[in-house]
């Protein structure tokens, strides 16, 4: 090769996103999913807003009538596994280790040795993070943001695209929100500002105060599905 | 921090298109949306991390911003919002939920050398 010569630099045009490994295997999961007539819930929110009670409350709630389970996505412990376990569904933990969100494939891995078919709900929790779960879809049919009255009601603006890529929110630790002052039409407007239409159930996993809406809504939109 | 899976996941395509041309990338163009959840400044330290020791070490990463366009019902048209903060027409003041641009987290080009 001589010494002269030039190499060419040109723009070659690729077009690929950047999460398409991770969107087909949503979309396999998806497809599984609905196959076996499963109804999927993922839970995204930040760290200690009541992802994990309200979850033990929905099993409880759901399991004299339904055939329900749990994945938990969390960066170390196992211990929000063991919180669920009590409510006697089967609970499996994904110990992301570093990362800091639940992607599809790990939710695929953590499926095996569970016959879909014997399911009507699947609950997913997501680590506890407000920005980067929101890139990655992990199959379900509803996305679930919660907001605990103790985070104040700018939440949804200081973090607009995991409020925006959500179906549904929920305003949680309601028992709360006279002691801290909680305004629920500031709340709820941040929501809509960011995400219009976007559906808001105000509950307590403590008291009890809105499950039953939030258990017929379930059980009507898995009607949907079927 | 999911920034630097997303970078291994660039270079991890662009070395498979390098690999399948047989050339080299020096360049790597990719759009990010205001509303994919990536930031750009995290993104390009850890581009340069997950380059380290691949082929494509010393590339440049070169990022097109796609802002938020969404369409809107009333005036039945796409508009261009300024902030993820507020998905209200910037024309008719309607709420606007349809989102045509701003997910984006794509490749679009490298830059090769053959």
């Amino acid at each position: 090769m001589s010494s002269q010569a030039v190499t060419q630099t040109r723009l070659v045009e690729v077009r690929q996103n950047v999460l398409k490994q991770n969107d087909i295997v949503a979309r396999e999961l998806r497809q599984r999913f609905h196959h076996a007539g499963v109804y999927v819930v993922s839970l995204v929110s930040s760290p200690g807003s009541g992802k994990t009670a309200f979850l033990e409350k929905t099993l409880a709630l759901l399991r004299p009538k339904f055939r329900v389970a749990a994945l938990v996505g969390d960066l170390a412990t196992e211990n929000d596994a063991a919180r669920l376990a009590r409510s006697q569904v089967p609970v499996k933990q994904i110990t992301t280790g570093t990362l800091c969100h639940l992607e599809a494939a790990m939710v695929r891995s953590a499926l095996d040795g569970w016959e879909l078919t014997d399911l009507d709900f699947l609950f997913i929790e997501n680590v506890g993070n407000l920005v980067c779960p929101s890139s990655y879809d992990v199959g379900e049919d509803l996305r679930l943001v919660l907001l605990s009255v103790t985070e104040g009601e700018d939440k949804p603006l200081k973090y607009p695209t995991i409020f925006n890529t959500a179906d549904m929110a929920l305003l949680t630790k309601m028992d709360l929100a006279e002691a801290v002052e909680f305004d629920s039409a500031a709340a709820n407007a941040n929501i809509q500002r960011v995400r219009p239409g976007m559906p808001v159930l105000q509950v307590s996993s403590k008291t009890g105060a809105g499950m039953n809406e939030w258990l017929k809504f379930l059980a009507s939109s898995r009607r949907g599905i079927l | 921090m999911h920034e630097l899976s997303i970078a291994i996941s660039i270079v991890e395509m662009a070395e498979e298109e390098a690999a399948r041309r047989s050339a080299h990338v020096s360049a790597v163009h990719l759009k990010l949306g205001a509303l994919a959840g990536v930031v750009q400044a995290a993104l390009l330290s850890s581009y340069e991390l997950a380059c380290e020791g691949t082929d494509l070490e010393g590339s440049r990463l070169l990022i097109e911003e796609v802002p938020i366009v969404v369409y809107c019902p009333a005036c039945l048209a796409q508009h261009t919002l300024g902030s993820p903060q507020r998905f209200v027409c910037p024309e008719c003041n309607n709420p606007v939920s349809e989102v045509i641009h701003g997910r984006e987290l794509e490749v679009f080009a490298l830059e090769i050398q053959e």
